[in-house]
């Protein structure tokens, strides 16, 4: 019995450390864009997760780019036109499997990627892109790590520190004056962020109560929370990803916690609202884009545009705002292959630096760390079941 | 800490217990059985939830109960069938091989067909009344896990001392060819087994989801994770043992985040884990090995 035990306990190892093998094939080719543009195609990479914890918001984020994809199909470089090809690899919401997937998109000779959303694995992977000279353009990995150092990488959306702040602020003005934070351990995302909204709120005068941190995959948030209850805060921040927040949003009210419930970009989902019913009423959070205030004809043409594409892949036609910044990820991309007038990487990369385009949720350029310079973000709450638009956020810097 | 929190904090534990002691209860007595950990139970579970979706869709939960079990234990009872039963003689690693594929196949399964977005799980309205004690509120869930767990621990302990059945199950994990030369068709005893632990773990997901309200293709790893330790905290292959380890495990947890150290509640478990197999591997009810030669 004892024999049979141990073989299970080396199984569970054997598992494990398999997983962290993952990354070991080496396909360092440097990229080859000249093989792509025999018969004028030329490859973009999709770098997102599909399946995992952000299978579901991934996906979103690849419908954006599959539609822009389907909007814009060619370019013209030199004069020749190109197809532009789309590779899709799932990076499975795992920091280990990124590695793989992105040495995957190294190895077909993309000329650009595109994602990631979350910040972990768009972190796990930039050294890769980076290495092999492959610019690479995240759309809502918000965690300042993904930019910053890696010339290579840059972003549409803005990043933790601004919006951390954002909902401190919002708290603050709201007369909410304690608040209690739950992060998710290991997740660069959830716990920058919500790192970055506790220095914001305590700065501004107000006072933590608590800090609570839970585990990925963890459906029980009750003893958490029964802390939390305990401590008594005005306002709760919980950035976490749309599985964990129908769970946490419900178990709070569950308890009877009344607290104002609010967190980051990733709660903009017609999920959360449709798991958590009623009690997803009046959590609030900062996110990217307003469908009901389009920024330029762009956003306009894209709102109906992407409406008709959610119905016709049977998706409810509410626009997720990750699947916005996919479609800016890839216009952006597009008018850097333009401004540059080559597929070559490199010199995608320094177009990249300048670029200007016009995306959905308003002018992209890249500030020196390669993030958007974005300084406005919408605050947006629950009411009636549907997201409503609260208030708009800007901050200077 | 305040005396209300206090008593929060204790439901909490012994309804999370309660969940946990009955997925527990499915590993341990398939070890029991085939000396097999079945690493697709945490997923079997996972799927049920998914079946009791789909079953609350068209039907009232009295009827959307019983056919979510039947198809908790078909699925269980198919998977024995097809991924372990041709590896009846082969060596035991490669039975635990295939049970570690059929976990990574239900996972990715229930991702290809219902996304990996989260499902929303139906409200059973009985269960999910809340009652308020003062300061503490619960549903009626949170109450009734523990005492459902209780009482079929007490009818299933009658099944297996003393049916035939029970004796028959008994006979095979005392010894595999013996009980074969003395007619028991190890098949059905095996297939019994199996669809006793999958309905278990059915039940345990409905009492699971109805308290945490959101299925999706991973919810199984980590309850699934966490009850195999229980079962070898409590002595793999001993059912009230299965049922000590749920509990302290699930006790354990809630205490270690009531005292405000969330960051350690998974690292608590797998120390368990790691110590109970340094100091006794049996477990706690865990019978000794007397492995003869």
């Amino acid at each position: 019995m004892k024999k049979f035990l141990s073989i299970a306990v080396a199984a569970c190892l054997t598992v494990g450390a398999l997983a962290g093998c993952g990354s070991s094939s080496s396909s360092g080719s440097s990229s080859d864009s000249n093989a792509a543009s025999g018969d004028n195609v030329i490859k973009v990479g999709v770098f997102e997760p599909q399946t995992g914890e952000n299978g579901g918001g991934g996906l979103q984020e690849v419908y954006g780019i599959r539609y822009a994809n389907q909007m814009y199909p060619t370019v013209t470089v030199g004069g020749t036109e190109y197809t532009i090809q789309l590779v899709e690899v799932d990076n499975k919401s795992d920091k280990t499997e990124a590695v793989t997937a992105a040495q995957k998109l190294v190895a077909e000779g993309v000329v650009g990627v595109l994602g990631s959303y979350g910040s972990g694995v768009s972190i796990a992977a930039g050294d890769i892109f980076a290495d092999a000279g492959i610019p690479a353009i995240g759309c809502s990995c918000t965690n300042p790590q993904v930019t910053f150092g890696n010339d290579w990488y840059f972003r549409t959306c803005f990043i933790d520190p601004f919006q951390g702040t954002v909902m401190a602020n919002y708290a603050i003005q709201n007369g909410y004056q304690t608040a209690a934070v739950i992060t998710q351990l290991g997740d660069d995302y959830s716990s920058g962020l919500g790192s970055y909204f506790k220095t914001a709120f305590e700065s501004l005068g107000g006072t933590l109560v608590a800090d609570e941190q839970f585990q990925t995959n963890q459906s029980d948030f009750k003893a958490i929370l029964t802390n939390i209850k305990a401590a008594s805060p005005d306002f709760i921040f919980a950035p976490s990803s749309i599985t964990t927040a129908p769970l946490i949003i419900k178990q709070a009210r569950e308890m009877g916690i009344t607290a104002v419930l609010a967190a980051g970009d990733t709660w903009e989902n017609a999920t959360i609202i449709e798991n958590a019913g009623a009690d997803a009423e009046g959590i609030v959070f900062s996110t990217f884009f307003d469908e009901a205030a389009p920024a330029n004809d762009e956003a306009a043409s894209f709102i109906t545009g992407f409406k008709e594409y959610l119905t016709s892949i049977g998706e409810p036609d509410i626009i997720p705002a990750v699947s916005a910044l996919g479609y800016d990820a890839y216009i952006t991309l597009l008018q850097a292959i333009k401004d540059a007038d080559s597929v070559d990487p490199a010199a995608i990369r320094d177009a990249l630096v300048n670029v200007e385009a016009e995306g959905v949720t308003g002018t992209i350029k890249f500030d020196e760390n390669g993030d958007a310079d974005k300084s406005l973000a919408f605050v947006k709450t629950v009411k009636d079941g549907q997201i409503t638009f609260l208030t708009t956020t800007s901050l200077e810097g | 800490m305040s005396l209300t929190t206090l008593i929060q904090h204790c439901l909490t534990g012994i309804s999370l217990g309660g969940a946990y002691a009955l997925i527990a209860i499915g590993y341990t007595m398939v070890y029991g059985i085939l000396r097999l950990i079945n690493f697709a139970h945490g997923d079997i579970f996972m799927m049920a939830g998914y079946f009791m979706i789909f079953a609350m869709a068209s039907f009232p939960w009295y009827i959307a109960i019983p056919i979510t079990l039947i198809c908790t234990v078909a699925l269980g009872v198919i998977i024995e069938k097809v991924a372990y039963k041709p590896l009846r003689t082969a060596p035991r690693m490669s039975i635990m091989i295939s049970a570690i594929g059929v976990s990574y196949l239900l996972q990715n399964l229930a991702t290809y067909l219902f996304t990996a977005l989260p499902k929303g799980y139906p409200e059973i309205p009985v269960l999910k009344k809340i009652y308020q004690f003062g300061g503490v509120s619960a549903s009626l869930v949170t109450f009734i896990t523990p005492i459902v767990t209780i009482l079929l621990v007490i009818i299933l302990m009658q099944l297996i001392n003393h049916t035939k059945m029970g004796m028959a199950m008994r006979a095979v994990s005392k010894d595999y060819d013996t009980a074969q030369i003395m007619g028991i068709k190890i098949n059905n005893i095996i297939s019994y087994t199996f669809a006793i632990g999958s309905l278990l773990a059915g039940i345990g997901s409905i009492l699971y989801f109805t308290d945490r309200m959101t299925v999706y293709p991973y919810s199984g790893s980590l309850p699934g994770l966490k009850c195999f330790v229980a079962a070898v905290l409590g002595g793999i292959g001993s059912i009230p043992g299965a049922v000590v380890g749920g509990f302290i495990l699930g006790i354990g947890e809630t205490v270690l985040t009531a005292l405000g150290y969330s960051t350690f509640s998974d690292a608590f478990t797998f120390l368990v884990l790691i110590i109970m197999l340094l100091f006794r591997p049996t477990g706690i009810f865990g019978e000794k090995a007397t492995d003869k030669v």
